[in-house]
Order: C-alpha cells, then sequence, then structure tokens
C-alpha cells in the first residue's frame, strides 16, 4: 500500500483516481483501461431488465467481477429524494456494498444536481448506514450541509458531466479546499490530465472522470494519462509550489558572469 | 389483476407475489426489485403481495459514470 493513500470512510485506496465504465468503445477497451489505470474505484449503475432479458447485463456483470476493483454505484438519473434513497437500496443489495455515488438531478439540461434534495437523501442513506459520495456544485454551503449530515467526502462537479471543459470555477473550488477538511474529490466535467492535475495541485484528494477517457481517441492510453496527471498533481501539493513573484528573476547564477555580457548590458 | 411490469402492462392471478412476477420476467441474476418506487428486499419475494396497478421495477447492473 502507497505512503500517501485516499482515505474514505476509513478505508485506504492507493490510487486517487476514480473511473466511470460508460461510453466505452467495447467492453475489452472498458476492461484494458482500467487495468491501465489501476482507480480505487469504478462506477456503475442500474437499469430496467426488459421480459426475457439478454445476457447483456451479465456479461458486464462478468466483466466487472473481473476488473476486481471496488463498485460504487450511482443514483444516476434520479431527480428525487426517494427514487435516489430506492436506487441506492437497490444497489446495495445488487454490488452488495455500502457505497453510493448520490446523484439527485435538478436539471435535465446542464444535469445540475438538486442541492436540496440531494442534502435530503444524503441524510437519510447515512442513517440507513451507506458510505455517501455525493455528486455536488461546488457551492460551499450545499458541501458544508452534506457534511453536516454526514458525508465524510464531497464531490463537486468542474463542469457538466460529459461537457470536459475542465475547472470552470477556480475560485470557488479552491475556497472550498480552504474552508473544508474532508476528503474532496472533483466528479465530472474534466477533460484532459491537465484538469486533473490542476485540480490534485490546489489540494483535492481524487478525481471522479469518465468521458475523458471513453471518448478519447485511444482510451487505454488516456486512463494511463489520467492516473500519471492524478499523481503528479497530488506529489506537487505535497512538495509545495514555489511562491509567484510579479519580476523576473534569474535562475542561472549572476555571480561569475563572463566578462562580454557587461559588455553587451552596457552598449 | 394488472400490473405494470418495467413499464409492460402484465395480468396476474389475485393475490399474486414479487415472486410470481418474477417468474414471468425471468430476469437473470443479479437484479433487485421495487414496487411503486419503494425497494423490496430478495427475502421479501414471496410474502410481498401485489395489488392491481402496482408498477414493479427490476433492474440489473450497467455501466455508469
Amino acid at each position: 500500500m502507497t505512503t500517501d493513500p485516499l482515505v474514505l470512510y476509513g478505508q485506504s485506496f492507493a490510487s486517487r483516481l476514480l473511473l466511470g465504465t460508460a461510453r466505452y468503445p467495447s467492453p475489452a477497451v472498458l476492461q484494458a483501461a482500467v487495468q491501465r489505470a489501476r482507480p480505487a474505484m469504478v462506477t456503475a449503475s442500474l437499469r430496467r431488465q426488459g421480459i426475457n432479458a439478454t445476457n447483456a447485463g451479465n456479461s458486464f456483470w462478468e466483466l466487472l467481477k473481473s476488473l476486481a476493483v471496488p463498485v460504487l454505484p450511482n443514483t444516476a438519473g434520479c431527480h428525487s429524494v426517494q427514487e435516489a434513497v430506492t436506487t441506492a437500496q437497490m444497489a446495495r443489495e445488487v454490488f452488495d456494498t455500502p457505497w453510493i455515488k448520490l446523484e439527485v438531478i435538478g436539471d435535465d439540461y446542464t444535469l445540475q444536481p438538486d442541492t436540496q434534495q440531494t442534502v435530503e437523501a444524503a441524510a437519510i442513506l447515512i442513517k440507513y448506514g451507506f458510505q455517501v459520495l455525493p455528486y455536488c456544485t461546488e457551492d460551499l454551503v450545499q458541501c458544508q450541509r452534506l457534511i453536516d449530515v454526514g458525508c465524510q467526502a464531497v464531490m463537486p462537479w468542474a463542469a457538466p458531466i460529459g461537457t470536459g471543459r475542465g475547472p470552470m470555477n477556480p475560485y470557488a473550488l479552491q475556497l472550498l479546499r480552504e474552508r473544508l477538511n474532508v476528503p474532496l474529490l472533483v466528479d465530472a466535467g474534466l477533460g484532459l490530465p491537465s484538469h486533473a492535475a490542476q485540480v490534485m495541485e490546489w489540494g483535492f484528494d481524487g478525481v471522479l472522470l469518465n468521458t475523458a477517457v471513453a471518448l478519447s481517441q485511444d482510451p487505454v492510453a488516456m486512463a494511463g494519462a489520467f492516473a500519471d496527471a492524478v499523481a503528479a498533481g497530488r506529489a506537487a501539493r505535497l512538495a509545495g509550489a514555489m511562491e509567484q513573484h510579479s519580476s523576473a528573476q534569474p535562475s542561472t547564477p549572476v555571480l561569475g558572469t563572463p566578462f562580454w555580457h557587461h559588455d553587451k548590458a552596457q552598449a | 389483476m394488472k400490473i405494470l411490469l418495467n413499464q409492460q402492462s402484465t395480468d396476474l392471478p389475485a393475490q399474486a407475489s414479487v415472486q410470481d412476477a418474477l417468474a414471468l420476467l425471468a430476469p437473470r441474476p443479479p437484479f433487485a426489485v421495487a414496487v411503486n418506487t419503494v425497494f423490496v428486499p430478495k427475502a421479501q419475494y414471496p410474502s410481498h403481495l401485489l395489488q392491481d396497478g402496482d408498477r414493479v421495477e427490476v433492474i440489473a447492473p450497467v455501466t455508469g459514470g
């Protein structure tokens, strides 16, 4: 185990990257991407089975088991507290896990979370014994309310789901890090490994992403690139960045500069 | 009585249980069930009796973000 694990609800993870399983070109590419990234968790969801269901659902289940990575079920598509709580209960039975990525959508166009209902659903799920990772906005007060009801980590978006735009509100995201003492994971909106490195440098504890890997030209290579970027950003955060200056400061020693430079300066 | 089984209108005898509805659908494990958006644990499938107009949802793992 790493000496710098991601700790969520008392459980340690060697990686600080959580990876989604949707939108890959094929199950084989998904499998290879997960093997390359070695994420802390992979996300999954639940949907209806039709009459005389095909074995498509089963093949994903078999793939998921073969990955040997903890599963983080989500409540994607839920628009109310009741839907989210019921979906979480169903997910706990299917995946045999207390983990839940709580999503309660308030606006279908932006997929912006419903701040009020997310807090209400989180409070119920915490009481039911779930380990809730709530998808939320970068709103400081909403994040604080989620913590107040028992969430031991929060997951603000960087930008709307699937946009790949990177952090849209750097000020608010950095403010969250200043003000909150729980693990913070950026969930949604990242498009580039540099976005992931950026938020890790700001002090975020991890990132959750899906589309940026799945819809890249080479998802397996991009999965590796994101894993490296998350690790680099974290290492930089721990190392501590230099102080910025407004004027140039020579990095090469000035003492002992050869005479011709002086001649040029005087010319 | 008529119920909605994963949004399809389905005829079932009176006093039918969740287990009876599942026998028609024959879902492949793993799956989970809700009736009228309320979770029904596995252990309650035989004892949870359905009412006319009930909405039964059977869901299974899929990819997700």
